[in-house]
């Protein structure tokens, strides 16, 4: 069986740290690891996904609709573009924090009321205000490692495993930052 | 050793275990950490080079004397080089010399989805197709090898999932190599006499390398017993893994030019279907149909966009890959890329489209001008071009026109190829208005240094291309150099070049907010003074927001470069702290 995370925000907000930390982590396990990042023109604010798969044997780099185990969202309007691949059985994790694209921003659309309710009618949602959990931590930037730790709760590998693939990812300057915003994530309970 | 790397960085690492000497590249998605990752390895000579014809020059030049050679590019970056690549493929020098070229399907960063496969035929090039970063290291010290055994230049072909997908990678040793010394080989000069005989050659090679084909290690076939085959390459044969599996038979082309037609014809005998699937033309499907092969392939498969595995499974199993999924939420405002907050390009276009111009456009981050609420750019088409269109449309229109028009184009982009449209304009007496936004870097392809930034790929300091001078150089005399963020000042001066009936050049300058070392102080807020005028959401700042008429400025996501507060005609817009 392949495991697949699928990590989603918005271009700036750190997906890729997160998948390479993932990566170290999965790799440290013994398990076959493939993850597909974003490069170029979406860094630039747009919508940013990156995938990571594992297990004994991957193929494809790419998570599809239906595939995902989790969905780790920086962002609420893009946690909702991703519901859709997550498995019947799957679980969203969800930084509360709004960013308003272009389009709301410019007035021709509005962002969306009651993501949230929707998406926690759809499938098992956990949400989490990561912002403040990361400006408690020093830093707005370290969202996604907060998400992290959110994820960490809900999956078996020991923290041990976690820390060491942030220490071994994680450029040394920011490395106490990243894991008292991991430590916070971890702590985090949301149900 | 096993170690996780992104595809390009594998595509590096194949290139420094196979003992590459010179790597030459320009910069360009999906391609770009190719090149940025040589940097690792001390030995290697690695540069960016203009454009991709000098850097594929260089590489050539390179291979000329002796030395195993590389240049980088993404697929577009190939039409930029063709002109030396398809005689290069008739001297064959003798280095090992190796073209990669990163294919875009889906478009993801790229303003067209061309399949380089046909530069591989067109130009008699063998070219190698890798599936996964593992491949990507293999089969790039591969290529070197093959260059030398066939006396060809050889492609490497990757598109946007190998690329930027990592996967684990098992490392060895480099290869220790010297260049032998070099000696003169006149029958290299390219002349008909000479060129007659080495196109022989380059038809001889291509008889060699089809028989290779048929029985190298780099093409595969994997039985599964089978009555359904499918016939594919690159990451489509990862998507056909992940959504066959064992329940089809498999021959995946590592080698992708030239084609083996016996191993084709072998594979297909006695199964009752052949699929083909590949991104994105029917590259391989026609060359099994000139095999008299009856293969499935565009009738099932699209010519557009990317593949993945549902798509697959639904056309050769006719049913999906995930059996439930979690209903998806519809009707979603979609995020597109924007200018990042500060970004110095913000300023021009918000003068550019108060001022309702013409904008001829270019490639790079202000690309993201053309969107809503700056809407101002008309259109554009491939790297340099902002400047010869221009130019063409005051032909067309008349010359009044050319005061209604103007071309924008980045700083790497102008030295890359903007600079020739320029010396048309100024030799053929036109009178058009070019706007240079220099921001001190290669933004858009993620901060490549270029030859007006001072610094070497290494970041060692060195001559800096001077805009102001190099433009007088070649006959510009209205030359004019203006802060993005003092709009009015922006704004004159454009209505003064504008108006002037001979070439000017204005350079907007001001360095890209995410470079390192531009810092802005405080961040900016929306006082009480605030008429609601709406003045400041014209400028598309991600960081500013309006809720029921009342305007503000998110604290997280401003940066303080403060173009706001200078276009507030109320003065409503204040730094944090001021009053
Ligand atoms: C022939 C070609 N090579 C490379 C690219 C990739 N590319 C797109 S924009 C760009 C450079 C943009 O730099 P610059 O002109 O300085 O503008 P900036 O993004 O910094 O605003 C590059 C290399 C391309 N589109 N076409």
């Amino acid at each position: 069986m392949t495991g697949n995370i699928m990590i989603v925000g918005v271009g700036g907000q750190g997906t890729l740290l997160t998948s390479r930390i993932l990566g170290t982590l999965l790799l440290s396990q013994g398990l076959d690891v493939k993850l597909s990042e974003v490069h170029g023109m979406s860094q630039r604010g747009g919508s940013v996904i990156t995938y990571v798969r594992y297990g004994e044997k991957v193929y494809s780099p790419i998570i599809e609709a239906g595939q995902a185990d989790y969905v780790l969202a920086f962002e609420q309007l893009e946690a909702a573009r991703a519901v859709g691949y997550l498995r019947k059985d799957g679980c969203l994790l969800v930084n509360t924090q709004k960013l308003e694209p272009m389009p709301v921003i410019t007035g021709a659309m509005a962002y969306p009321e009651g993501l949230l309710a929707s998406m926690q009618k759809r499938c098992r949602t956990l949400c989490v205000d990561a912002l403040s959990l990361a400006e408690q931590a020093g830093s707005a930037k370290c969202v996604n490692v907060v998400m992290l730790g959110v994820l960490a709760r809900q999956m078996k590998f020991s923290v041990d495993a976690w820390t060491q693939a942030i220490r071994t990812t994680v450029p040394e300057k920011f490395l106490a930052m990243n894991e008292k915003a991991f430590a916070l994530g971890l702590q985090y309970s949301a149900e | 050793m096993k170690e996780l790397l992104l595809g390009n960085a594998a595509v590096a690492r194949g290139a420094y275990e196979a003992g590459v000497r010179v790597v030459s590249s320009y910069p360009g998605t999906p391609s770009t950490e190719i090149t940025e990752n040589m940097v690792r390895y001390a030995d290697v000579d690695v540069e960016w080079a203009p454009n991709e014809k000098v850097a594929a020059e260089v590489a050539i030049g390179a291979s000329l004397a002796n030395a195993r050679a590389m240049s980088c590019m993404k697929h577009v970056g190939l039409n930029v080089m063709a002109d030396p690549v398809f005689t290069a493929s008739y001297l064959a020098p003798p280095g090992g010399l190796v073209f990669c070229v990163a294919d875009d399907p889906g478009m993801h960063s790229s303003q067209n989805e061309q399949d380089s496969r046909h530069y591989a035929r067109a130009s008699k090039i063998l070219m190698l197709e890798p599936s996964d970063a593992a491949e990507c290291k293999a089969f790039t010290k591969e290529a070197f090898s093959l260059s030398e055994t066939f006396h060809t230049p050889v492609f490497v072909r990757l598109s946007t999932r190998v690329s930027h997908s990592q996967a684990l990678v098992s490392l060895e040793e480099p290869e220790v190599r010297q260049p032998a010394p070099y000696v003169k080989d006149a029958t290299r000069v390219a002349v008909p006499v000479n060129s007659r005989k080495m196109h022989i050659a380059v038809e001889k090679r291509l008889e060699d390398l089809r028989a290779f084909a048929e029985d190298c290690a780099l093409n595969r076939v994997e039985r599964h017993g089978s009555r359904i085959g499918v016939i594919t390459s690159g990451i489509s044969y990862m998507y056909a893994r992940e959504a066959l599996g064992d329940a089809v038979d498999y021959l995946k082309l590592g080698m992708v030019y030239p084609l083996p037609s016996r191993l084709i014809q072998d594979f297909a005998k006695g199964l009752d279907k052949v699929y083909v699937i590949e991104e994105l033309d029917p590259y391989l499907e026609e060359h099994c149909r000139t095999l008299g092969i009856p293969v499935i392939g565009k009738e099932a498969f699209s010519l557009i966009g990317e593949y993945n595995a549902d798509m697959i499974a639904q056309a050769v199993l006719g049913k999906p890959l995930a059996k439930e999924k979690t209903e998806p939420m519809e009707a979603l405002p979609v995020r597109p890329p924007v200018m990042c907050a500060g970004c110095p390009h913000r300023g021009v276009f918000y003068v550019l489209h108060k001022m309702g111009l013409h904008v001829a456009g270019d490639i790079g981050c202000y690309t993201l001008g053309a969107n809503a609420p700056l809407n101002s750019m008309d259109f554009n088409v491939c790297m340099g071009a902002s400047i010869g269109t221009a130019f063409g449309m005051v032909k067309a229109q008349g010359r009044a026109f050319g005061q209604k028009v103007v071309s924008v184009i980045g700083d790497s982009t102008f030295i890359h190829s903007g600079i020739t449209g320029l010396i048309d304009i100024v030799y053929n007496r036109g009178n058009n208005t070019v706007l240079i936004l220099d921001n001190s870097t290669t933004g858009m392809t993620g901060h490549q240094d270029n030859p007006t930034t001072g610094k070497t790929i290494r970041g060692v300091p060195t001559k800096q291309v001077d805009l102001e001078l190099l433009c007088r150089a070649i006959g510009v005399d209205r030359i004019s150099i203006v802060d993005p963020f003092q709009v009015k000042e922006l704004e004159k001066t454009l209505r003064e070049e504008l108006q002037a009936d001979e070439p000017s050049v204005i350079i907007v300058q001001r360095p890209c907010a995410l470079l390192k070392g531009v810092r802005y102080e405080g961040r900016y807020q929306v006082t009480d003074d605030c008429r609601r005028c709406g003045q400041c959401m014209k400028l598309g700042c991600p960081a500013i927001t309006r809720k029921d008429g009342i305007v503000s400025i998110s604290p997280i996501q401003c940066i303080g470069c403060g173009l706001c507060a200078n276009v507030c005609p109320f003065g409503a817009i204040v730094k944090e702290g001021s009053r």
